[in-house]
């Protein structure tokens, strides 16, 4: 996900950089590889654990979850149209013929070159202290840095933490008990065919220096991903955790349906970004959750521009007393997409402070819809929440939605939102094109500046590349 | 004599349903300081926007030539890449876009200035020097939060990096203090003699004027050119006003 950039110092955020169309839109044979059957049954649940050698209480789980699947209904009462979706069309495991490897020398040439185009291995060597690479329904990569295992970090899959008798009870312990397989259908759906992922532990007082990074990539088509990431952070603990994603386009719809745990504990502090990219035939309906103990700190910094509809609101409990939740997000909706993201707040902990700022941009008819949640429980005395939501709107044809809600249930706690909606205004552009810019390159520029407080919370490689998706959805914007 | 830089002629232009700008004739050759007076509302700012290429306003006859070139059917942009430039009366705020790599990437996109990142960064800070410009107002957001007198300011660093071969002031001295109004003063001389470049200077008040040689002098009012003259006609004007150009002017028989 990361480009080659030459002079990165040199590089500011409001300059954008050419762009390789077929960065992302590029497919691998799928020759070789296990691909099960389409549609869910419970010969097919039963298969995925038995290629992964489960513990039984691993298994009962995918089964329970898969009878909860079909036993709930789908939402059709609200939110974007999801009825193109077939579960009976989605393959929900589709395997490289690969190990996972330690190596990029070992990974299958095809896959390599795919993570390559992709810049992870680059930015592996540059700045990150570990990464794990999935493809389709399995990690292929994952590795750490010596010093970082030193620390008594682990980083793994959830399935080799399900073999090491250490951390297999860890895993009971956490996994699934923060998104419950009922919270809805397709986190039911998650739990019963879910494979790959990262289980990250940071003992207590360590803090990482180097952010650690799982990149999901599916390739196969009329395909579901249904990674698990679990991620513990101990008291006093700091991380920084990066997610990226990105798919080929196809006609058939993809599924990802992932779960997001994360357990920050007292004094811990966790940054989860994100920089989505799936394809605009993906339905991206993803769960994430933390939950937040006493004086710690949970950070979102979250990129959603790919997906033909995604459903997307990480929530946060704020369990421990002054604890804190800072969300910063930015959604970019084209052509064809129907992108509902948003975010919760629970509010549980005395002096909790929770502060939401999003960003969402809409062209060419894309649809935007942001919901926010925050609910202030009755013990969280003298809580402060704030949310504000801007959204830029490129033409008349597209849409902006703001839904927020408020649940407040103590008489000393303290809430504001502020959204606002507009448009570029022609003198911006007139000023800058006075100074040299084309019209295009203003309106990208204006753009990229409506989504710099985002992107300056990302690392450089990263906002660097969050402007190149900026302008390669920019790029025809002007008839 | 030589071909002037910007020519203009016959132009009439103006918005939608309103006529602003009447039959002006103008000429500005290579290394000439011009100046455009006027009272208020007289359109002079609109003259230097429709010369940019404001596509606010609509050129219902007449022509602007620039370095040899017609120019009027062009964009903004097109304008000032051929080296023309605008400085604004109100610069216009951009949330979000360091000023610092905005620089950066209007220099970088022509060919006569892209250079190294390092001398890049050598010649804002002799340039900002030369303005007495904090260098912290680099990292800052495009003219977001600044005081009148320090967009002018960028405005000038923006004229000095950019090296354009005409340059429109438009009520650059307008609303600034003493201080702001000599780095300005600064900035216009310091853009003459690097760059040997053209100026039109829109202005309603003449104390910027007082350390500049003037060329040729220019009197607008309601959208007429109805007065020409040296650098003395900035003393007379000056002195007596607009009065006797707008009697001149109705006695021709008001703005056409």
């Amino acid at each position: 996900m990361l480009h080659k950039v030459s002079e990165t110092q040199e590089r500011k955020r409001s300059e954008v950089a050419d762009v390789d169309r077929s960065l992302y839109d590029f497919v691998m044979p799928e020759e070789g590889y296990e691909r099960y059957d389409d549609g869910l049954t419970p010969e097919i649940v039963r298969s995925i654990s038995a290629k992964k050698d489960e513990p039984d209480w691993m298994l009962e789980m995918r089964l329970k979850a898969l009878d909860v699947f079909h036993e709930m209904r789908m939402a059709d009462n609200w939110g974007p149209d999801v009825s193109a979706l077939d579960m009976d069309h989605i393959s929900t495991y589709v395997s490289p013929k690969t190990k996972q490897a330690r190596n990029w020398e070992d990974v299958p040439e095809d896959i390599k070159t795919t993570f390559e185009r992709l810049g992870i291995p680059e930015a592996e060597r540059e700045s990150l202290a570990g990464v794990g690479a999935q493809y389709d329904s399995e990690i292929v990569y994952h590795n750490m840095r010596e010093e970082v295992a030193e620390q008594g970090v682990i980083y793994s899959t959830i399935e080799d933490a399900l073999h090491d008798p250490k951390w297999e009870p860890v895993v009971h312990q956490y996994f699934g008990k923060l998104i419950p397989m009922r919270d809805h259908k397709f986190a039911a759906l998650h739990y019963a065919v879910w494979s790959g992922g990262s289980f990250v532990y940071v003992p207590e007082g360590v803090s990482l220096s180097y952010p650690l990074q799982s990149y999901f990539r599916l390739n196969a088509s009329g395909a579901g991903q249904f990674e698990h990431t679990l991620i513990i952070v101990e008291p006093g603990a700091d991380l920084h955790f990066i997610e990226g994603c990105s798919a080929p386009k196809y006609y058939e719809a993809n599924l990802h349906a992932g779960a997001v745990e994360l357990f920050v504990k007292d004094r811990a502090r966790l940054r989860y970004s994100t920089i989505e990219n799936w394809s605009k035939n993906m339905f991206n309906l993803n769960t994430k959750r933390a939950t937040v103990g006493a004086d710690a700190k949970m950070e979102w910094v979250s990129g959603s521009f790919g997906s033909h509809v995604s459903y997307l609101y990480p929530t946060t409990i704020l369990s421990g007393a002054r604890s804190t939740c800072e969300f910063t997000g930015i959604t970019f909706a084209g052509a064809t997409q129907d992108l509902d993201t948003g975010c919760k707040v629970i509010l549980n902990g005395a002096d909790t402070t929770a502060s939401v700022d999003t960003k969402s941009i809409s062209k060419d008819g894309g649809v935007n819809t942001f919901r926010s949640s925050v609910v202030i429980g009755r013990h969280a005395d003298r809580a402060r929440a704030t949310v504000s939501c801007s959204s830029l709107m490129l033409d008349d044809i597209s849409r902006s939605d703001t839904i927020p809600a408020m649940d407040v249930r103590n008489a000393t706690a303290s809430v504001g939102h502020e959204a606002t909606i507009g448009r570029i205004s022609d003198d911006t552009i007139l000023y800058l094109m006075s100074r040299g810019c084309s019209e295009a390159e203003a309106r990208t520029m204006v753009v990229n500046g409506f989504a710099n407080p985002v992107s300056k919370e990302l690392p450089l490689e990263y906002a660097v590349e969050m402007n190149n998706l900026i302008k390669l959805e920019m790029e025809g914007a002007i008839g | 004599m030589s071909e002037a830089l910007l020519t203009i002629q016959g132009l009439s232009a103006g918005t939608e349903d309103n006529p602003i700008l009447h039959n002006i004739n103008l000429a500005v050759a290579q290394g000439e300081t011009h100046v455009l007076m006027g009272p208020n509302g007289a359109g002079k700012s609109t003259l230097g926007h429709v010369i940019m290429g404001d596509p606010t306003y609509k050129v219902s006859s007449g022509t602007v030539t620039f370095d040899g070139v017609d120019v009027t059917d062009l964009s903004p942009d097109k304008r000032s890449l051929a080296g023309m430039f605008l400085s604004y009366q109100a610069p216009v705020e951009v949330p979000g876009v360091p000023l610092y790599s905005f620089l950066r990437t209007i220099c970088q996109m022509r060919p006569e200035l892209k250079t190294t990142a390092r001398k890049f960064r050598q010649r804002v800070a002799n340039i900002c020097d030369q303005l007495s410009m904090d260098d912290s107002f680099l990292t800052r957001e495009l003219n977001v939060g600044f005081s009148g007198g320090e967009k002018k300011k960028i405005e000038m660093l923006q004229l000095l990096l950019l090296q354009p071969k005409l340059a429109i002031l438009d009520e650059t001295d307008s609303g600034l203090d003493v201080d702001a109004l000599s780095v300005v003063s600064r900035g216009i001389e310091a853009y003459r003699e690097e760059c040997d470049g053209a100026l039109l200077i829109i202005t309603h008040n003449t104390r910027i004027l007082e350390r500049l040689d003037v060329d040729r002098t220019h009197v607008m009012v309601r959208g007429n050119l109805v007065g020409e003259g040296d650098a003395s006609l900035i003393d007379e004007i000056d002195a007596n006003g607009f009065g006797r150009f707008e009697e001149a002017l109705a006695a021709k028989g008001g703005a056409a």
